[in-house]
């Protein structure tokens, strides 16, 4: 970017990226309702946290984030160890499905899975609830984890672990001593990828939820639909600055092992 | 390491999770309330044809926008060394990390009636409505989805030689020549995985359109209204949308080669 017409893009498409950003998190410290300046406050903050429910999903959104992406990652790396071994024409048709859950409009991913939830609610008497949220996020996380994972099983040198076997590893210790190294960081970006998509994600769980089980996207839905509540503000303003540490850490860690990588 | 076992957890959450929701779906879309086949869904589904083609339309304009607005800085970017390419990729993807519905909201707030702008408009004598119409849905799309066109766009840009493009200037190819005959070719994967990434998220979203649009609902806001009463309705509609998405893959598939799509 050397000329200053390109500068002055860069700086446009920047601005129009964080402007709104910027402006919804400056809004949190007003002290009004509306879009008049009134004054510096943080009693959007203080109301923020001792509201119980945002809380309360605050807790459910992490619980159903770190499970999911538990199950998905064993569920997942299992999975493709199997499917890699699958021949042909059952492997392509395999996958395919796998993928279903990525390329489907989230919508339609959300409305079949409250058909079936609702069905087998009536059959089995239950409601849905985090259980249903559960399934539907594991359902849409493991596909990344073996997406993750797959690479990672084609590139290694299999007569590493048969070597192993020959010197009387047992197929088990043989996997986790001489496999599951090499295709760590594949399960790794995996779990990674489930835990941010199952964090954030709204419509799925906004279709399997049924009338009680909220989490923090919902609670930002139920915040921000049809008015305007400063405590979405000061919440915008939290989750910008929790991303922001997040991601300078991962950029200057990456940036420490691409030099390492070169020297 | 060898077996194939470790997949058939997978193959049954599949079939429960994936192959019987979408045969549910395809079930309800053909049936009535007694459970006899018939058209009639997709009948009443046709009501809808009109908001259909709206968010097809909606999707276009958007995906085309975010295509020329990220097609010049992809390439910039990708110019820069490394270390730099990559601090502006993180800064590119902090937006796209926020809750879609806060970033929806930050523009609710900036476009209401006597927001921002709408003051600074009436300031000069200019009294039109920025909120609740096309436009407003169509920049709330953008602002979603432009980095997911960025992204894609700077991967494979990244990956062009410099050398190629010196080369063809050495041997006197004019500025559009150059961009003609050696960026434009290398980049048409990005193309096309960014337009997928975009597109199919565009026209399927629900949500955007109520914050932003008005009464001019997208096809994602009716399958929800639509299902709250009438599972066969919603279905047909939900069935058709998609059958239209795949076709697009597909479609987009045939430019393509199949491992940038996925990026």
């Amino acid at each position: 970017m050397k000329k200053l017409s390109q500068k002055i893009y860069f700086g446009l498409i920047m601005a129009f990226l964080y402007l709104p950003l910027l402006y919804l998190i400056a809004y949190s410290f007003n002290d009004g309702k509306t879009s008049v300046w009134k004054g510096f406050t943080l009693k959007w903050y203080v109301a923020l946290f001792q509201d119980a429910q945002i809380m309360q999903s605050l807790y459910n959104t992490l619980l159903v984030a770190v499970l999911a992406s538990l199950f998905a990652t064993i569920l997942g790396t299992l999975a493709a160890i199997g499917i890699f071994n699958f021949k042909g024409g059952f492997r392509t048709v395999v996958q395919n499905v796998s993928n279903i859950p990525i390329i489907n409009p989230e919508i339609v991913t959300g409305v079949s899975l409250m058909l079936l939830f609702t069905l087998a609610g009536t059959i089995l008497g239950f409601e849905m609830g985090f259980v249903t949220v559960l399934l539907a996020h594991i359902g849409f996380c493991t596909p990344y984890v073996i997406l993750n994972v797959t690479p990672r099983l084609r590139r290694m040198d299999i007569s590493i672990y048969e070597a192993a076997l020959d010197l009387g590893c047992s197929p088990t210790k043989a996997f986790f001593k001489v496999v599951f190294p090499e295709i760590m960081p594949g399960i790794f970006s995996g779990m990674l990828i489930s835990f941010t998509y199952s964090l954030d994600d709204f419509v799925i769980t906004y279709f399997t939820r049924g009338s009680k089980f909220q989490t923090l996207p919902i609670q930002i839905y139920t915040m921000t639909h049809q008015r305007i509540n400063p405590k979405a503000n000061a919440l915008s303003a939290l989750l910008f600055v929790t991303i922001l540490v997040i991601l300078i850490i991962i950029n200057i860690k990456g940036n420490k092992e691409t030099d390492r990588a070169r020297v | 390491m060898k077996s194939k076992k470790t997949a058939y957890p997978y193959l049954l959450w599949m079939f429960l999770f994936t192959i019987v929701p979408i045969g549910m779906v395809i079930y309800y879309a053909f049936t009535d309330e007694s459970g006899n086949f018939t058209f009639n869904s997709f009948i009443s589904a046709s009501d809808y044809s009109q908001v259909f083609l709206y968010s097809l339309w909606i999707a276009l304009i958007s995906t085309f926008i975010c295509l020329v607005l990220a097609y010049p800085l992809g390439f910039m970017i990708s110019r820069c060394d490394e270390h730099k390419q990559s601090m502006i990729i993180m800064f590119i993807m902090v937006p796209m990390w926020m809750n879609f519905l806060l970033r929806i909201y930050a523009w609710v707030l900036i476009l209401q009636n006597y927001g921002p702008l709408d003051t600074m408009l009436n300031f000069f004598g200019i009294d039109i409505s920025l909120i609740g119409n096309s436009g407003a849905t169509i920049l709330g799309m953008v602002y979603e989805f432009l980095p997911f066109m960025i992204l894609p766009l700077h991967t494979v840009m990244s990956k062009i030689d410099n050398s190629l493009i010196e080369a063809a200037q050495d041997l006197g190819a004019s500025k559009f020549y150059v961009f003609k005959n050696v960026i434009f070719p290398l980049s048409v994967p990005g193309i096309i995985s960014g337009i997928t990434m975009v597109f199919v998220p565009t026209a399927s979203t629900f949500l955007v359109a109520q914050y932003l649009g008005g009464t001019q609902f997208m096809i994602g806001d009716v399958i929800e209204r639509v299902f709250q009463s009438d599972h066969h309705t919603g279905s047909a509609i939900a069935l058709v949308l998609m059958i239209v998405i795949l076709g697009f893959l597909v479609f987009m598939n045939r430019f393509g080669d199949e491992e940038a799509v996925g990026v």
